[in-house]
């Protein structure tokens, strides 16, 4: 039982783009992906989902402003509120941030141009249920790909974070001046993690490293679990 | 609408702009760049319609973490 595959969502948006690299990694790692379009009132019976990376709505007014919007966004709202494993990469990322699914928002980079390239990033926090096969401390190569991938919540909100161990992920060479190196930060549940990072893009050694894998995996398990709690 | 980004967020394409005026000769200072938004909205009064336009930026226009508002009516 504990190794069937989960049902995992990667919902599609009008411009997303990494909807299939995502569904192939979750696939490749043990899950069926299902692709479930934006306009979708209600998810199918998955037990995880994948806001996955790209430019829905051509990233208009801010990013992820318009596709928070969506229906299927509604349904993976209550989906994270019941508890369910939801994680957002780049695009996704963004849009739960406008959703306030997840705190602060995503602006755009210091240097005003596009990034693309290898990160380095440490785990700040290994209990989340994104990050349970990570261990504290641990330094993870998973590429960036982003023009507005600068995270940021003041002073106020951030101190509140730390205080409740929501910052998962820092850079340890922060590409886009997010604000104390934030690359990824999780809800105070700890079921909802988001992070600028493509660990889809990082899932084997052929594709330069496979550290995205201990993100994923940890969504596989989570989606088992929950899959399980459910029966 | 005028949506800009609030005071000390950093703003780095009004930066870009800034450094871009000043290669120009222009001897200018801080520069932040925001947003307008042209609306047009039938509404019954002026209040009406001023209450409506404030709950589509807080909504959607702008994002009270880093973006303030301000709101001009014209009558037609």
């Amino acid at each position: 039982m504990s190794e069937r595959r989960p049902q995992v969502a990667v919902i599609v948006f009008p411009g997303s783009n990494d909807d299939r690299d995502a569904a192939w990694a979750l696939h490749a790692l043990g899950a069926d992906p299902v692709l479930v379009w934006h306009g979708e009132q209600e998810l199918p019976d998955v037990a995880g989902v994948i806001l996955p990376g790209g430019f829905s709505y051509g990233d208009y007014l801010r990013c992820g402003a318009i596709a928070r919007f969506a229906p299927a966004m509604d349904a993976v709202g209550r989906f994270a509120a019941a508890g369910g494993p939801v994680l957002g990469i780049c695009n996704g990322f963004q849009i739960l941030c406008e959703a306030g699914l997840l705190p602060g928002v995503l602006r755009p980079n210091r240097s005003l141009e596009f990034i693309c390239r290898d990160a380095r990033v440490r785990v700040e926090n290994a209990d989340t249920k994104l990050t349970s096969r990570c261990t504290v401390g641990q330094n993870l190569t998973i590429p960036v790909k982003h023009g507005e991938g600068a995270w940021f919540a003041d002073d106020d909100l951030y101190a509140e974070l730390v205080a409740l161990d929501q910052i998962v992920l820092r850079y340890e060479d922060n590409p886009n001046g997010s604000v104390h190196d934030v690359a990824g930060v999780c809800n105070r549940e700890g079921n909802v993690l988001g992070l600028m990072p493509h660990p889809e893009h990082a899932v084997d050694p052929l594709l330069g490293s496979a550290d995205g894998t201990f993100v994923l995996a940890s969504l596989i398990d989570a989606a088992r679990e929950w899959a399980q709690a459910l029966v | 609408m005028l949506v800009r980004p609030k005071a000390g967020i950093l703003d780095p394409q009004g930066q870009a702009v800034e450094g871009s005026l000043r290669q120009l000769g222009f001897a200018v200072g801080e520069a932040r760049v925001g947003r307008v938004v042209d609306l047009e909205l039938e509404a019954t009064d002026a209040a009406s319609a001023r209450a409506d336009v404030e709950r589509m930026c807080e909504q959607l226009l702008a994002n009270p973490l880093i973006e303030s508002f301000e709101i001009e009516l014209e009558g037609a």
